[in-house]
């Protein structure tokens, strides 16, 4: 797993939360920066890089570890 | 430019309320620009307490623990209990509350429009609803929907 600056466990939460608490975590960070996103909702598998498609933040990484999903998203140019 | 969502929400029961916000925070998340334009039964979702409810009567589909035929299903009491189940069934899968996705539609700056003609058709009063919407009618959407990139009547 890579280095990140902010890490986000939505753990338990159903779509569309983890997209949504992503979305807020990734505002108040900088261009650069990483954000380590945890989910146990499946469809984030899909939701997540879609939403990183769609803004413009890069989806670095993206493994599912212990029933764990994990992505790694940069916060990309505004 | 942002892509546009344009939404008619006019549904006032609880498993109906869900797509409209849902979509809408999501969409506004994503990046794009959203207007809701709530009409009938859809204001409900912009009163200050909505206390929405699901009723199995007339729902076949509606998954029950044992199951209630129509005639049963018209008994006092019944619609408080599967409004019950629900909302303890989406809080236990983790599915944000009606609420919560309202906020976050709001926060992000979904514009909610209140149909201004089934306002006054129910006899709404200002202070019945959020103090976060607008006003407007039929004109107000089709301007907007016009020119939106989605288009959903919920």
């Amino acid at each position: 797993m890579s280095d990140f600056t902010v890490e986000l466990d939505t753990t338990g939460l159903n779509c569309p939360l983890p997209v949504l608490k992503a979305r807020k975590a990734l505002s108040s960070m900088n261009a650069g920066e990483r954000l380590h996103l945890i989910a146990t909702d499946i469809g984030a598998n899909k939701d997540i890089p879609a939403f990183c498609k769609m803004t413009g933040n890069p989806l670095l990484e993206a493994n599912e570890h212990k029933g764990k999903l994990n992505f790694i998203i940069e916060k990309g140019q505004d | 430019m942002a892509k546009k969502m344009a939404i008619i929400a006019s549904k006032g029961t609880l498993d109906s309320a869900y797509p409209p916000f849902l979509l809408a925070s999501t969409a506004a998340a994503l990046g794009m620009e959203v207007k809701i334009f709530f009409t009938f039964y859809g204001l409900q979702l912009l009163t200050k307490d909505p206390n929405l409810k699901v009723s199995p009567l007339g729902n076949p589909a509606m998954p029950m623990p044992v199951p209630v035929p129509s005639l049963i299903q018209i008994i006092p009491g019944l619609e408080w209990f599967a409004t019950w189940m629900m909302k303890r069934k989406l809080k236990k899968k983790g599915v944000a509350s009606l609420e919560e996705l309202r906020a976050i539609c709001i926060e992000s700056e979904v514009e909610l429009i209140a149909c201004q003609m089934t306002v006054d058709l129910f006899d709404f009063k200002d202070e019945d609803f959020i103090s976060d919407i607008s006003r407007g009618g039929a004109a107000t959407f089709l301007e907007f929907a016009s020119e939106a990139d989605i288009t959903l009547y919920i």
